[in-house]
């Protein structure tokens, strides 16, 4: 499903240029459930941004889904990210003037899927997170917890080839954790490819590989016996 | 720019955030409502200025016999000067390119009586022409004409003040009033923009009033207008032929500078319509400085929602959002604000001003208006910077990656 070669990436500093991604090798098949670790300035949320087509490389290829990502304009880099990409950030990001089911189907309309369509897809997935009775919620009346799951499920809206999840548990406490975990294992079990970024041993557990970046470069990838988040909760 | 869904998102966003709607409107609505204000206000200030200035004819010369200062021509100093009918004659026939209208006028005062009613008026015996010199404007009935002139009609033409005073709102036209000793017919009432007194005023034939004065053919004074093509300059040269002709007619010496007195308006109206274009000036800059304020308002509103949007913004490029789609929800919001906002204060302004205007006249502000063009434009000219203002920072939003604009404060 995702292929990259010899990432680079390098941050200008001044004059100094600080490099953050030393030559990045990896592959991931289609219904992975991939945990990316490392410390913080490791470059584990630099590549995700590059996945995510938040940020271009300086040099190497990014295949995704036999597309190769290369030469993005805005407007292109944006059709693919609605095309095969859905985003959970660690703060929710939620439109917080937008209920959850307009946030929920707001990928929908950049999809350009009509109305009516849009609502009843949207209220599906909220539905698949449980929260279809908090449907005409504003984000500001929600949990972390729900708001997270909203964050989910807008993401999975726009059917993605790829859930990318930027520390998605990073703000919530270690049961409400293990409740998105529990949700994200299940949607991978749906078959979705899920990648997500996290510093928590525990969280990385639940996945079932794990690539440990330092310094720019992978120094272990790892697949692991996956532990189910449900039998925490 | 017509896809109903994207209206909808738009309602849906504008009534979502109404603090931030109702800040960007009311910039818009006040502007325009100051600017209307203001220009009208102004408009108003030169409404009177003009009412002040502009009441007789501007065109206007006139001309007042006098005393010779100088013996010329085996006549003495001090003789009186007469201006008779013939001179009307001869000034119509020797500058008939130049003159459009010319009258006598020999004014006398009279007890005016009417019923059980009387006053004192002055009567002015003129010639037909004498209505476009004066600016009169007939209310009722109408003016004197070259029949009342050749058969020396009795008949009155009395200002409006005149006809309140002595009819007390009876109809006045076809009644006789008696002037001095003699009976008048009214065949016609007046009004004039030259103030109260303008219209205590009664206007006879005046060869009536020759007749009545033992059939002489004295002339008072001599009032005509020029045409205006002539300009500044060839009024000043036509008043000094007219001079040459004249004294030379009567005898006088030509460097007496006593025998003929002329008024010229032509220097006052030079000044009036200088002073006019100022005020204009005035007026302009008024308008043009607080149109620029409201635009300067609006970028700076539209620059502060944009900026609080950058979040937004993100989350809807991550989510797919193109550059292009960012920019148009914007621009297209921002434009539908301004614009309603802006014909409401367009609306308001122009409410305003009409019920304010009454009221304004005893500080010199009459009849304050702004013609619907201007108004218009400064709204279209609002909006359109409205939308630059928003332009700007939108585009700038909508190039900014999206991972900048999530990352968190």
């Amino acid at each position: 499903m995702i292929q990259i070669k010899n990432l680079h990436k390098s941050y200008k500093m001044g004059s100094s240029s600080l490099h953050v991604l030393k030559g990045i090798n990896f592959n991931i098949e289609e219904g992975e459930l991939v945990a990316i670790m490392g410390s913080s300035g490791s470059g584990k949320s630099t590549l995700l941004n590059i996945l995510g087509m938040l940020d271009v490389a300086d040099k190497g290829d990014y295949i995704l889904d036999n597309v190769p990502i290369k030469d993005l304009n805005e407007t292109k880099a944006a059709k693919y990210r609605n095309k095969f990409l859905g985003f959970v950030f660690q703060s929710f990001n939620l439109i917080n003037y937008k209920t959850a089911l307009e946030n929920v189907s707001l990928p929908l309309y950049y999809q350009g899927v009509a109305r009516k369509e849009r609502q009843e897809l949207a209220l599906d997935y909220l539905e698949r997170v449980g929260l279809k009775e908090w449907s005409t919620h504003l984000p500001s009346e929600l949990s972390g917890g729900q708001k997270q799951r909203v964050a989910i499920a807008r993401a999975m809206a726009s059917k993605p080839k790829v859930l990318l999840a930027d520390e998605p548990t990073g703000a919530l406490d270690s049961k409400t954790s293990y409740e998105v975990m529990d949700l994200i294992q299940k949607i991978n079990e749906e078959g979705k490819t899920i990648l997500v970024v996290t510093h928590e041993k525990d969280i990385a557990q639940m996945c079932k590989r794990i690539v440990k970046l330092k310094d720019g470069v992978i120094i272990e990838d790892n697949k692991i016996k996956q532990i189910l988040a449900s039998s925490y909760v | 720019m017509f896809s109903r869904d994207r209206w909808k998102e738009i309602f849906d966003t504008i009534s979502k955030n109404k603090l931030r709607t109702f800040l960007s409107g009311f910039t818009v609505a006040l502007g325009i409502f100051i600017f209307i204000i203001l220009f009208g206000l102004g408009n108003g200030l030169k409404n009177t200025f003009q009412e002040f200035f502009l009441d007789d004819a501007s065109n206007a010369i006139f001309l007042y016999p006098g005393k010779t200062s100088k013996p010329y021509k085996g006549f003495k100093a001090k003789r009186r000067i007469e201006f008779k009918n013939d001179d009307l004659l001869d000034i119509k026939e020797n500058f008939p390119l130049f003159i459009e209208h010319l009258t006598p006028r020999i004014t006398r005062s009279a007890l005016t009586s009417y019923k059980n009613e009387s006053n004192s008026y002055s009567t002015r015996a003129v010639a037909p022409g004498h209505q476009f010199v004066e600016k009169t404007i007939l209310m009722k009935g109408r003016y004197i004409n070259q029949l009342d002139i050749k058969e020396k009609k009795k008949s009155a033409v009395i200002g409006r003040l005149v006809a309140k005073d002595l009819f007390k709102g009876e109809e006045a036209v076809g009644k006789y009033i008696n002037v001095g000793s003699t009976a008048f017919k009214v065949i016609g009432v007046f009004q004039d923009d030259g103030g109260d007194n303008e219209e205590r005023n009664i206007y006879i034939p005046y060869t009536t009033r020759q007749l009545i004065e033992k059939s002489n053919d004295k002339v008072d004074q001599i009032v005509l207008t020029y045409k205006k093509e002539l300009g500044h300059a060839g009024a000043l040269a036509l008043e000094k032929s007219l001079k040459k002709f004249l004294k030379d007619k009567k005898a006088i010496a030509p460097d007496d500078p006593n025998g003929i007195y002329f008024r010229n308006l032509t220097d006052d109206l030079k000044q009036t319509q200088q002073f006019a274009v100022v005020l204009q000036l005035i007026v302009s800059i008024v308008g043009l400085g607080t149109l620029i304020a409201g635009i300067i308002g609006i970028s700076n509103i539209m620059v502060f929602v944009v900026k609080e949007r950058t979040k937004e913004l993100g989350i809807r490029k991550a989510l797919g959002a193109t550059p292009s789609s960012v920019i148009q929800m914007i621009l297209q919001e921002s434009i539908f604000i301004t614009t309603i906002s802006g014909y409401l204060g367009l609306f308001l302004g122009i409410i305003v001003l009409e019920n304010i205007g009454l009221n304004l006249e005893e500080y010199f502000i009459k009849n304050p208006f702004i013609d619907s063009g201007t108004a218009i434009t400064a709204t279209i000219v609002l909006i359109i910077f409205g939308g630059i203002a928003g332009y700007v920072p939108a585009k700038r939003a909508s190039s900014i990656k999206p991972i900048v604009a999530l990352r968190d404060e």
